[in-house]
């Protein structure tokens, strides 16, 4: 294995990243008035990196010739599946950004360059093989992110949200330094592999405590309960378009690390962090779900629905078999389309002066002042909660029958049972838009961009979608394999 | 024959579909006409088939349809069997049911809701031509509970008639009574001979007669009990004393309707029933001792109810409940040929007698309450002689000695003899009940047309002529619609005094149309000539049932070895009858307020039906109705409400409550509760 295969390795990294260094310079250079240009840019090098990853993805590729520097990173088929849902959701975050910003008169060079950067981090999350590249990739998402939140400076929930971000994020980070270095120290190894090795035996007490930790500082990101309570202040003020990168790419790159981290280094520990993450996952689920029942805004109620779907997705890793991780791949694809095609919808949605609508009241009766956009939202809503026919089903689906096949019924059971609260706030908002007086806010035009985006998450969400269940639960199979074939 | 069965059966199904789908699409005609024809056509299949039998042409077969049912031991198909018994309710059910179609062109004529109303009526002929072809308990089950809905649905078909939803419920809940009890019949049956075919049944039932099984506690006959599950369903279905009180009420769906079903048809199912399990039934003594009682019982029980009411059509359902007891005491006894003769005639004479009543309620405009009849006999006459002839048919008006009289004579005469003759103490019984209750059926007949067509006007205060009056009653009569059939007044306990209410009031009755008139021609006929021309067949030819019933030899001999003053019995009592009525309604209409004065307390009893209703109210209606709101209060609403759904809310409102105030927006509180979940974690996996 030479240096030239590990840079191929490494190839959608460095083109993020050096094409995010010279996007900066000329940002510096031209200034604001290239923002639009520079928009268009980074989501061609994303574009461009999307059939970087491609390759790997199809062919499911696993084993040692994935790995690059001593298996600090790992570019495998698990790596390139994560990380095609989070280049995609990136474009779709560089695509909408523009027109909501500009209309705010705030629109920065920086916001792609930071999206960026933010991208390249939650990369080198998913294909980290060693707690070190898992914290520099952590970090260098983290860091981007804390500043998208505050990027409406002058505009105080979103400098709250950035400045909440941070301060609960760098105690996460806290935590997770914490653990990663007891690991070391019982293990000896920051390498996932050696870990892995190392743990075989019966652990120690300083082993599980680190074990733990790092768990824990892996479950802020992914805004799992107990330590979700940063996501509904964050989402409600950060921008919208932040608030749809934070709900689809980091949180693909926390969850797919999440995995790998639980099957592959504390893979034979499965026995000691079972149990915390079923109940990470039952109170995700029914804490998200009571939480929205009382929101009236509308991105603060899709932050518990994030919460929520993070449970759903934790059943699976709950699981703890390849069919389970494959579950959660696949329930990850249907959620971010799920709730890129929301958050389009509300971005989509302006009162008379311009404004953007976000409260649930404004949008009664939108059935009649926007019949179309009325009808996808409804249709995201219904998935969300997992009605079938709409795909969103689909996701809920394999996680429960992963949890079932892994003898963990009673958890099946009470999912289940859970997500029947979920669907009360879902069908509310469809209720709201659809049988309530039309409060007659909403008004206004909406941007091509927006339309294409839109149209397409309808449609994948739309019962069409079932067309996808099969190639999906290819890919999905081959990079779970690919993350249990060990190197 | 066995294409024409099909036929016969199947086309009353189609045109009920047709008619039933198509309804207002198709309009009012084209579903009179598809439904009204095709009875016809199966009426005019039917009669080559019964000729057959009687002369003897035809001899019994089994025409398979469809597979049905292969399930382990269980196996039977859809099969129609064709033997004389089949023949003479095909006859009876597709005679009756083509005039009832006809004859309700006219009494509908104003009714919104026709193609409803005839695919219905379609409905229920397939259905009870399903029941009387029936090879097997399961597909007799399946007409059986066909004919049930049809009643539901044709009692209710006013359905904005509280009254009429109220007397529908009834016959469908009493009736489930009586089905339970045919249900467990049939179950038990099966268990007993691994068959539900009922010739397989009736072959194996003679060796089974002594079997006895452990019950409750003491040793019973197998086919005694078997028998009596299975006539409780025919009790619920055929309105016998304690299962009874749903068909009085079922007067109150349209006349046609009662003329069909509630008198030619649907209530003699069960006398079917008893007849074509007849070989059965001789094998179960105490079962036919428990039908004679319950059939001589029920006969007087409901002729002397019959001769106080004062709806002109309660009287004629009462009257009915009586013939059937007639019927099945006949049974009872042996007589199955007596019981089915009774049957036939008892289908022509009590049809007629109900469209004629039809007629009546037709021109005094909905008005049923005979207080408010007399002297309709010049204003309606053909009515009028329809009526007679019926009335001549039920109180059996013949002539012994010239062996010729109307349809009741020779079929009354037939059980009365039958029951004599059978020469036990419950035979005894049977008779002098039945010869008592002849006396009544001669006096309530007589009393229903003297009151109706005799003595002096008395329409002024009944509100239905009023309205028509004040209204004018050419043409449509928006105001008064067919479906207030018997909403005038409320019942009276009193006879109200003769000459309070005399008076025309102006009123015109008018006779009604000819698709009225002519079924009650028809009808005419049959209650005339149909005993006389059929008694010899039915009574005394082994031949003519062709082992189709079991045929008691010795019982006919012992009939016609009955003393003359038996024989004359009935004639006698007729005539009594007949006199008393005249007497009390004719010559001196004061006697009758006189004999309610005299004996109150036995009018009250009569009037009141013997307070059956009361009774049932007491101890099956209200405990029910009791425990239904125990369970609906505290079993549901306090108990799977409250903790079920209710609950679940509550608590899920309460947790989103919650749920809000623990974000309470504060950085460190969140830092805490992460810490706080960081050290539970660790607590537990160190546990």
């Amino acid at each position: 294995m030479d240096f030239g295969n590990y840079l191929a390795l490494i190839a959608p990294e460095l083109l993020i990243s050096i094409s995010g260094l010279v996007l900066l310079l000329v940002a510096a250079w031209v200034g604001d008035s290239a923002a639009r240009p520079i928009s268009i840019l980074a989501a061609l090098v994303l574009g461009v990196a999307c059939f970087m990853v491609g390759p790997a993805l199809f062919d499911g590729a696993s084993g040692p010739d994935t790995n690059a520097f001593a298996g600090q990173f790992r570019a495998d088929g698990f790596a390139a599946f994560a990380k095609m849902l989070i280049y995609l959701s990136g474009i779709a975050c560089l695509m909408i950004a523009p027109a909501f910003f500009e209309r705010l008169g705030a629109m920065r060079a920086e916001y792609p360059i930071l999206i960026l950067f933010s991208v390249l981090g939650t990369g080198i999350m998913v294909s980290s093989g060693n707690l070190i590249t898992l914290y520099i990739g952590l970090e260098l998402n983290s860091l981007a992110a804390y500043v998208l939140a505050s990027f409406l400076r002058n505009d105080g929930r979103s400098a709250e949200a950035g400045l909440k971000y941070f301060i609960l994020g760098a105690l996460a980070s806290g935590i997770l330094l914490y653990g990663m270095s007891l690991v070391y120290g019982f293990t000896g190894t920051t390498d996932f592999t050696l870990i892995r090795a190392a743990m075989t035996l019966e652990l120690s007490t300083g082993a599980l405590f680190g074990l733990i930790f790092v768990l824990a500082g892996l479950a802020f990101k992914i805004a799992a309960v107990p330590f979700h309570m940063w996501t509904p202040d964050v989402y409600e003020g950060a921008p919208t378009p932040v608030t749809t990168f934070f709900a689809s790419a980091p949180k693909v790159a926390a969850v797919a690390l999440t995995v790998r981290v639980s099957l592959d280094a504390f893979g034979l520990q499965a026995d000691a962090w079972r149990q915390i993450v079923i109940f990470a996952a039952l109170a995700s689920i029914v804490l998200g779900a009571l939480g929205a029942i009382g929101q009236d805004n509308l991105k603060r109620l899709l932050a518990y629905s994030s919460i929520n779907n993070v449970g759903f997705i934790l059943i699976g890793l709950a699981a703890g078999t390849p069919q389970g991780a494959s579950a959660v791949l696949v329930y990850l694809a249907i959620y971010v389309v799920m709730t890129i095609g929301s958050f389009v919808a509300i971005l989509m949605l302006r009162d008379a002066d311009g404004n953007y609508v976000e409260n649930i009241r404004d949008i009664a009766g939108l059935s009649r002042a926007k019949p179309l956009i009325a009808l996808i939202l409804a249709g995201m809503m219904l998935s969300l909660a997992g009605l079938p026919p709409m795909f969103g089903f689909w996701g809920k689906f394999v996680v429960f029958q992963a949890a079932v096949q892994a003898d963990l019924i009673l958890l099946a059971a009470l999912g289940i049972a859970a997500s029947v609260i979920g669907a009360f706030y879902y069908l509310k908002v469809v209720k709201v838009m659809f049988f309530d007086e039309p409060a007659g806010v909403v008004q206004g035009r909406s941007e091509t961009g927006h339309w294409v985006l839109l149209i397409g998450t309808a449609i994948i969400v739309s019962p069409l979608g079932y067309l996808l269940t099969i190639p999906l639960g290819l890919l999905a199979d081959r990079a779970a394999v690919s993350l249990s074939l060990l190197p | 024959m066995s294409t024409s069965i099909l036929i016969i059966v199947f086309l009353p199904l189609l045109a009920a579909i047709v008619g039933g789908l198509g309804n207002r699409s198709l309009g009012n005609v084209a579903v009179k006409a598809i439904t009204t024809g095709t009875l016809f056509v199966s009426c005019a299949l039917s009669w080559p088939i019964f000729l057959g039998f009687l002369s003897g042409d035809y001899s019994a077969m089994v025409v398979p349809v469809l597979d049905w049912v292969r399930s382990g031991d269980m196996d039977f198909d859809w099969a129609l069997r064709v033997d004389t018994l089949t023949a003479v309710m095909l006859v009876v059910i597709t005679t009756v049911s083509a005039l009832v179609h006809l004859y309700s062109w006219g009494y509908m004529d104003e009714d919104p809701d026709q193609p409803r109303f005839f695919a219905y009526l379609s409905l229920f002929t397939f259905a009870m031509l399903m029941l009387v072809t029936a090879d097997n308990l399961v597909q007799m089950f399946f007409g059986w509970e066909g004919v049930g809905l049809a009643s539901y649905l044709l009692i209710g078909f006013w359905f904005r008639k509280p009254s009429a939803n109220a007397a529908a419920m009834k016959a469908f809940i009493v009736n489930r009574v009586g089905d339970l009890g045919f249900m467990l019949g049939i179950f038990g049956t099966f268990l007993v001979f691994g068959t539900t075919s009922i010739s397989a049944i009736l072959q194996a039932a003679p060796a089974m007669s002594g079997a006895s099984v452990g019950f409750l506690g003491s040793r019973v006959m197998v086919m005694d009990v078997l028998c009596i599950l299975l006539f409780i369903g025919a009790m619920g279905k055929s309105a016998q004393l304690g299962l009874h009180t749903w068909l009085p009420d079922a007067m109150e769906g349209p006349t046609p309707v009662s003329a069909l079903i509630h008198a030619a048809t649907m209530v003699t199912a069960g006398v079917f029933m008893v007849c074509r399990l007849s070989p059965m039934f001789e094998t179960a003594p105490v079962a036919l001792a428990f039908v004679t009682f319950i059939g001589a019982a029920t006969c007087l029980f409901a002729a002397t109810v019959g001769t106080v009411q004062w709806d002109i059509k309660r009287v004629i359902a009462y009257s009915t409940c009586s013939q059937l007891g007639y019927m099945f005491f006949a049974a009872g006894v042996g007589a199955y040929g007596a019981a089915m003769f009774h049957l036939f005639t008892h289908a022509f004479f009590k049809a007629l007698l109900f469209l004629g009543a039809g007629s009546v309620i037709h021109a005094m405009h909905h008005e049923q309450d005979m207080r408010y009849y007399g002297a309709l006999r010049k204003k309606i006459p053909l009515t009028f002689w329809a009526m007679m002839a019926g009335t001549l048919a039920i109180t059996g008006v013949g002539i012994y000695w010239l062996h010729a009289g109307f349809a009741g004579f020779h079929s009354k005469d037939a059980i009365l003899e039958a029951a004599f003759g059978r020469g036990t103490e419950l035979g005894q019984f049977a008779f002098w009940l039945g010869a008592f209750s002849a006396l009544l059926t001669s006096f309530y007949s007589w009393r229903l047309m003297f009151l109706t067509f005799w003595g002096k006007p008395r329409w002024a205060q009944s509100e239905h002529i009023q309205h028509a009056v004040h209204h004018g009653h050419d043409g449509p009569d928006e105001a008064n619609p067919a479906w207030q059939e018997d909403a005038g007044h409320a019942v009276t306990h009193d006879v109200p005094a003769p000459g309070d209410m005399e008076g025309t009031a102006g009123y015109h009755p008018h006779e009604s149309p000819v698709s009225m008139l002519i079924p009650l021609a028809v009808l005419s006929l049959g209650a005339i000539f149909a005993g006389w021309l059929f008694s010899e067949a039915f009574l005394d030819s082994a031949e003519f049932w062709d082992g189709s019933i079991y045929y008691n030899e010795g019982l006919i001999h012992a009939m016609h070895g009955t003393p003359l003053w038996v024989k004359l019995t009935a004639t006698i009592v007729m005539l009594v009858g007949l006199l008393i009525a005249w007497f009390a309604y004719i010559r001196d209409t004061s006697v009758p307020g006189k004999f309610v004065e005299q004996f109150r307390l036995l009018h009250a009893f009569l009037f009141n039906k013997w307070y059956f209703d009361e009774l049932y109210d007491r101890i099956f209606v209200r405990p029910a109705f009791w425990f239904g709101r125990k369970f609906w209060k505290v079993g549901d609403e306090g108990g799977i409400d409250r903790f079920g759904p209710d609950g679940a809310a509550w608590l899920v409102s309460r947790g989103s409550v919650g749920a809000r105030k623990f974000q309470s927006g504060y950085l460190y509180s969140y830092a805490l509760i992460m810490l706080l979940g960081v050290v539970a974690a660790i607590t537990w996996v160190l546990m």
